[in-house]
């Protein structure tokens, strides 16, 4: 018989049965939907009462661009958005910044001031749609827009729901989009939970994410264990600043991957939503029932996918939104099958949200809670997962805890090296991939085929240079100045920095200004590179 | 033979070009990695003072022409055009022939197997000065 063992390391057996169980207080490590330690998802019906949200990653071109995009997927049925923004605007550079010549509106959204992000909103009223920004290094800045948008558009603060994604000691070990070094830039993710915190109570000031750590290589049981650390470390940040656990934890949300091995997906979320209840309750005393709970975006994982054959990527698809079902997901997002070629086509997009739809009104998954609750294998593999998580975490805490880890370098040699032992588990077959390492057919001719790609317009950048060029000639450039000066001088010192960016938003400084007052003060974050 | 992995423009997607610098190091190469967010004339100039035989570019943005002519572009200024230049990444076939135009001397895109890649790096190494350099 041919030996399984899943990505994190745990063998499989033939088969299960109650002894798998003995010994475990069943009752108290699973015990009910809705309940402590919410092994079976966080609310008492799940989907019978509502369904999870689906949110597509779209953004590309001129901010009009992107909201024709976000109005064609919500003529479509997506109720939610969730904006990608260009690398210059990922990283706080202006599109008329040298560094940004080739890559303005490239895999996203170009933003340079709040006129960008007034005309991607237009029409879409941010006190009913709810907006995720994938945006870290620039969070603060990039939220201060949304928030000024809204508040232009006349939606009262309590009703504006947003989650910045503002995680970046994340972004220190996979996907890179940081600027300063460790500590300010810990400083800024405080700064935009607490401003948060107080003035937008519905909003999420930050998603923890082990998405992009698993796509850049760690196995199942890291990808939760970092994601824990991570959040663990931003709790200690804002308890550090005197604001109560349950001031701001229920607000706290997560961003994880789901590929398509089902049982090991499930397993990994059921595992990772007990371990975040009682942490949130024992280690930092939360009483606030909301404060314990995991509350995630399970998103496709395009690392699950091929080049090969590629429309076999929406099969995968369909298993991967499957298994986010079952792994009791608040909000779904999916890869598209062309993924390992370019940014998505339209046409992909809306197979994706369409996939989505499927699972939610045809297969069932979501007509009862926690299907997969009870079953021997499924219980015992959530346990087996725990146990592997909670090693991880360990394995970081020897690091010197996860700021640490991140400083030296450690983590991402250690994501790295398991990157490079899943490339080697593809090459020989241990793990399989159809049409790639297994049932490989005629590969030359598929890849001959052309598909029907999304294709980037040039001309963006010109309009949008053209654009940025009349924002700064008619905005009080006094005004932009003494804004500017503010957030340098506070920058200086250790006041929230939400209110001076948010000057700066309104008087139509750029991004890369607004960057640029802060790297005065903070400077640049070195690389470790180790591989 | 010594290679420099290189991550121009932008772009914070690292695990292709790790795993490409392990492999490459296994295989009994000399391998340097600069670190993200590197400019075409930082490459240029470390690919120069570390003396390499390959640059392999690896680029996820989609701004892999512009890129890879300029990083070209500079090694060529710079009289170090025997220096091979190879690109992997998210790359859309019709570009591939693009890339070899404006002088790659092999592309990679998504799909391309460890050991073709590997085998692509020392096909492009030659000796220094060689005859057919």
């Amino acid at each position: 018989m041919r030996d399984v063992k899943l990505h994190a390391g745990i063998p499989v057996k033939p088969v299960y049965g109650p002894e798998d169980l003995a010994g475990r207080d069943v009752e108290a490590d699973v015990g009910r939907p809705g309940e402590y330690p919410f092994t079976r998802g966080i609310h008492p019906a799940m989907y019978r009462e509502r369904l999870w949200t689906m949110r597509q990653y779209i953004g590309f071109g001129t901010p009009a661009e992107t909201n024709g995009r976000f109005k064609y997927l919500m003529a479509h049925g997506q109720d939610a958005l969730n904006v990608a923004f260009d690398l210059p605007t990922q990283l706080g550079l202006d599109s008329d910044d040298p560094r940004a010549e080739g890559e303005v509106g490239r895999v996203g959204m170009a933003v340079d001031t709040l006129a960008d992000m007034e005309e991607a909103f237009a029409g879409i009223p941010l006190d009913r749609v709810s907006v995720s920004l994938t945006i870290n290094g620039m969070a603060a800045p990039i939220t201060a827009m949304y928030y000024a948008v809204a508040e232009r558009q006349g939606a009262p603060a309590e009703r504006v729901v947003t989650t910045p994604q503002n995680d970046i000691l994340k972004e220190f070990v996979a996907r890179g989009t940081w600027v300063y070094p460790v500590e300010p830039s810990l400083r800024l993710v405080a700064d935009l939970i607490e401003f948060s915190a107080r003035h937008y109570p519905r909003s999420n000031p930050v998603s923890v994410c082990g998405y992009h750590i698993r796509e850049a290589g760690c196995t199942t049981a890291q990808e939760m264990a970092y994601g824990l650390c991570i959040a663990a470390a931003y709790v200690e940040l804002m308890l550090a600043r005197g604001m109560a656990v349950d001031d701001f934890a229920p607000r706290l949300s997560f961003n994880f991957t789901c590929w398509g091995k089902i049982f090991e997906e499930v397993a990994k979320f059921r595992a990772g939503r007990r371990l975040y209840a009682r942490m949130m309750r024992e280690r930092f005393g939360a009483a606030n029932p909301k404060s314990w709970m995991f509350r995630s975006l399970i998103g496709g994982g395009g690392s699950a996918f091929t080049a090969q054959e590629p429309e076999n990527n929406i099969v995968r698809g369909a298993y991967i939104a499957l298994a986010a079902a079952l792994s009791g997901a608040q909000t779904m997002a999916l890869p598209t099958y062309d993924e390992a070629y370019t940014i998505p086509s339209a046409k992909a997009q809306l197979i994706a949200l369409r996939t989505m739809q499927i699972c939610a009104e045809e297969s069932g998954a979501a007509d009862t809670a926690d299907p997969l609750g009870g079953s021997y294998y499924v219980e015992a593999l959530t346990n087996a997962m725990e146990e592997r998580i909670v090693a991880e975490m360990t394995a970081v805490e020897r690091m010197g805890g996860i700021v640490e880890a991140v400083k030296t370098g450690a983590i991402q040699a250690e994501v790295a090296r398991q990157a490079y032992l899943y490339e080697q588990a593809l090459a020989t077959g241990a793990v399989p991939k159809v049409a790639m390492n297994c049932h490989v057919g005629d590969g030359a001719s598929e890849s001959e085929r052309e598909l029907e790609l999304y294709a980037f317009d040039a001309k963006v950048a010109d309009a949008q240079l053209a654009r940025l060029a009349r924002v700064r000639r008619e905005r009080d450039g006094r005004a932009v100045t003494a804004a500017l000066r503010r957030l340098t001088e506070e920058a200086r010192g250790s006041t929230n920095l939400m209110p001076a960016i948010l000057e700066c938003v309104k008087a139509y400084a750029t991004l890369g200004e607004i960057n640029r007052a802060m790297k005065d003060v903070f400077g640049e974050h070195k690389e470790p590179v180790k591989f | 033979m010594k290679v420099l992995i290189a991550k121009p423009g932008l772009d914070g997607h690292d695990r292709g070009a790790k795993v490409v610098a392990q492999a490459l190091r296994d295989a009994g190469l000399e391998v340097v990695y600069t670190g993200l967010k590197r400019t075409p004339q930082e490459i240029v100039q470390e690919a120069i003072q570390e003396d390499v035989d390959v640059v392999g570019l690896s680029i996820l943005s989609g701004a892999h022409l512009l890129l890879t002519r300029r990083v070209i572009e500079g090694l060529r200024a710079a009289g170090a055009d025997d220096i091979d230049v190879v690109v992997g990444g998210t790359i859309p076939p019709r570009d591939i022939a693009a890339l070899k135009d404006v002088g790659a001397s092999a592309v990679f895109p998504m799909g391309t197997a460890l050991s073709d890649v590997v085998a692509g790096f020392q096909t492009q190494t030659r000796p220094r000065g060689g005859h057919d350099a």
